[in-house]
């Protein structure tokens, strides 16, 4: 599943297109979580005035980061925790590796972490000989099949019950067991592998919703409790959060925790809301570790338009209302982070060589927008960013794109050549009718859609007859 | 009243028939017309795309044609949303304050043509009489950009003869997206099957929208198909008369 060399979205999106049984378990499921999520948020009458509150929030605190970051620092350190500052992702699973070998401890068992995939951590405790265990359960399917996430939420959102029962019968049933699909069947088996691993291993891994500076609180939301067990069973926990994580106050945090269980499970509050400063004496971990990750994010914060991506809390309500995403499902984006807000942030964290084709992988419907609960003007964000991949297109000699837009963008400098444009495509006759009669890119058109005639008449040739008497409607 | 019509480069080349409605249901309900001559393209493309430097020539060039205009009508709702929503970006990208003034007082004298006429010219019945089955696509930049909600529904309700049905799942895009649908053609008809199988099963004549960008996707799917389905703009329904 892994891939070493990035296909770009429009080629990864066709892949994904092929496979229908994809499609069916994507669309199935975002549509299911879409209307649980519209009923939830119509009950509240201030849902516009929450969602502000939100924006507002995270954009003061993201102009004033420095300030909150070193609160949070000071705040963990009286608390009895440690905070480690990691630049990229090796820092950060450097740190972790010798947390956990400053234990001897092999393993470690992880609560769902997305800044932890972001920097391939799994991989890296491998390299040093250490066994990272999921514990959140459709991060286990994954894991288990050696299989990549392909939404922030529901990292297994694309495979399904008969697909799961087949890959648990492989992995975790004991010899001669029959597995079947009932859900509470394949959860009792993934309990019990689970339970074993919570008992024994003495490191606990999570990532965090949020974090708040005045008291150097971590917040965990989940829905199964396995990372209630993750943070609260192991001797030492280490918490590896973004540093676009930090919040102000408690007060702030409410805001938030209104926001977020109905933006993503479409519930008015999550099962589970797990909250911890440093250490408590006979009363969980005896030690915590912060990691604060910046990896490409002071790069985010420094572009003033764009900056807003950071508003970002990972409730993926844009991934189930996207049309896009809805067809393609998550691997087409090739990103620990799918959907729209991984179209904006994956080129901004990895660099638009790497990701240049991620801003186009949007009609522009604005869906995404509509429905944030932090208000990030993604289609917007998506227009910026196609500005940078132009930026460098430029530097090449003989672009064809850049060509081509700059003798439209000359055709409409002033009527006269406006006009002369008109008529010369209507003379040209490239927008016949019939497939594969005209060369690429219109012929990415043709390969579905037939293309209209050129009318004989222009509006305005139209106007004018008009005006001066005859030629009209 | 005095109404200046912004044609859009893409109807006036290629759907002049939408802005000869236009000017005939306009005419009809008692106003006059102007179009000025000098306007080409509002710089959407370009902007969409990325090419800011070449939209904000453009957007200075309809600053300046449409300057003395008091009210502005645009027969399509993604340009009319990019003059009101992209034009104060591109004015605050270019670091330009008299442009970004400029802009935000066009903004407001620009109408797509549903908000024009419930909105501004507060008519709902325009008279026309459409003796045909149509559904109506609402399409992503009227609804999100313009939030126009239901004024077109409206206006065909009004409409005489016509059987308006429901679109289902009407909201979501139909996959036209300007340059989305060259540079992605697979999710773009992967987007435009689910509308047409949409489309096909109110069983309509006629699909309408307030966008021909968006019609021509959906025409030009509906014609591969040989399915018969045409597509009409809003305002060739509205100026239809017996």
């Amino acid at each position: 599943m892994s891939r070493t060399e990035r296909l770009g979205f429009p080629a990864a999106a066709r892949e994904a297109l092929a496979d229908t049984q994809l499609r069916r378990n994507i669309g199935k499921a975002t549509q299911t979580i879409r209307a649980k999520r519209a009923a939830v948020v119509e009950e509240l009458d201030d849902w516009e005035e929450l969602r502000e509150a939100g924006r507002a929030i995270k954009e003061r605190t993201l102009r004033h980061l420095p300030a909150y970051l070193e609160q949070l620092e000071a705040s963990v350190t009286a608390a009895g925790g440690r905070v480690h500052w990691a630049r990229d992702g090796a820092e950060a699973n450097a740190i972790v590796a010798g947390i956990a070998e400053a234990h001897d401890s092999r393993e470690i068992i992880k609560v769902k972490s997305l800044a932890s995939d972001e920097i391939k951590f799994n991989e890296a405790m491998a390299a040093r000989g250490i066994s990272a265990w999921e514990t959140d359960l459709a991060e286990l399917i994954i894991q288990l099949g050696d299989d990549e996430q392909s939404h922030i939420l529901v990292p297994a959102i694309h495979r399904n019950r008969a697909e799961i029962r087949e890959l648990f019968q492989r992995t975790l049933a004991a010899e001669g067991e029959q597995v079947t699909d009932e859900p509470a069947a394949l959860a009792e088996l993934a309990r019990k592998h689970l339970r074993r691993k919570f008992l024994s291993v003495p490191v606990g891994v999570s990532g965090a919703n949020f974090c708040v500076a005045e008291t150097g609180t971590i917040c965990v939301v989940e829905s199964e409790g396995n990372g209630r067990m993750c943070t609260t069973l192991p001797r030492v926990l280490v918490t590896i959060a973004g540093i676009e994580k930090v919040l102000p106050t408690w007060g702030d945090l409410e805001v938030f925790l209104a926001l977020l269980p109905r933006s993503s499970t479409g519930e008015r509050m999550n099962p589970y809301t797990s909250l911890w400063s440093g250490v408590t004496e006979g009363d969980g971990p005896e030690e915590f570790h912060l990691v604060l990750l910046d990896n490409g994010r002071s790069d985010v914060l420094a572009d003033d338009f764009a900056r807003q991506t950071l508003n970002c809390i990972r409730c993926s309500a844009c991934l189930n209302v996207c049309p896009v995403y809805e067809r393609t499902g998550g691997h087409a984006y090739e990103s620990v982070y799918p959907g729209p807000i991984g179209a904006i942030l994956t080129p901004q964290l990895v660099g638009l060589d790497e990701a240049g084709t991620l801003p186009y992988a949007s009609s522009l419907c604005g869906a995404c927008y509509e429905v944030c609960p932090v208000k990030i003007d993604i289609p917007s964000v998506l227009v910026h960013l196609r500005g940078k991949v132009v930026a460098k297109k430029r530097e090449k000699r003989l672009d064809p794109e850049v060509a081509a837009l700059k003798t439209a963008a000359f055709a409409f400098s002033t009527r006269g050549r406006y006009e002369r444009a008109q008529k010369l495509s209507r003379g040209q006759k490239v927008l016949g009718r019939g497939r594969g009669s005209v060369p690429p890119p219109l012929s990415a058109w043709t390969g579905a859609r037939d293309l209209p005639e050129v009318p004989t008449q222009t509006f305005r040739e139209w106007w004018r007859g008009r005006a001066n008497g005859h030629g009209g409607g | 009243m005095r109404i200046s019509l912004f044609i859009t480069c893409f109807n006036d080349t290629l759907f002049p028939r939408t802005g000869q409605a236009t000017v005939e249901l306009l005419e009809r309900l008692g106003h006059e017309v102007t179009f000025p001559e000098e306007q080409t393209c509002c710089g959407q493309m370009h902007f969409n795309t990325g090419y800011s430097d070449e939209a904000a020539a453009l957007v200075r060039r309809f600053v300046r044609v449409f300057a003395d205009e008091e009210i502005i009508v645009c027969p399509s709702g993604s340009c009319a949303g990019m003059v009101r929503d992209a034009y104060p970006r591109v004015a605050e990208q270019a670091g330009d304050d008299q442009l970004a003034n400029e802009v935000a007082a066009l903004g407001s004298r620009v109408f797509e043509l549903s908000e024009l006429l419930v909105d501004k010219l507060e008519v709902e019945d325009v008279g026309a009489y459409y003796p045909h089955r149509v559904t109506y696509h609402p399409t992503c930049h009227s609804l999100r950009l313009l939030r126009v909600g239901d004024k077109p529904l409206r206006l065909l309700r009004a409409v005489r003869g016509i059987d308006l049905v429901e679109l289902e799942e009407s909201r979501e895009c139909c996959g036209f997206g300007g340059t989305f649908a060259v540079k992605n053609p697979d999710v773009s008809t992967a987007m435009l099957a689910d509308k047409i199988r949409h489309v096909l099963d109110t069983r309509a004549e006629v699909c309408s929208a307030a966008d021909n960008s968006c019609l021509m996707h959906i025409g030009g799917g509906l014609a591969r198909l040989r399915t018969g389905t045409r597509t009409v703009h809003l305002a060739e329904i509205l100026a239809a008369t017996e």
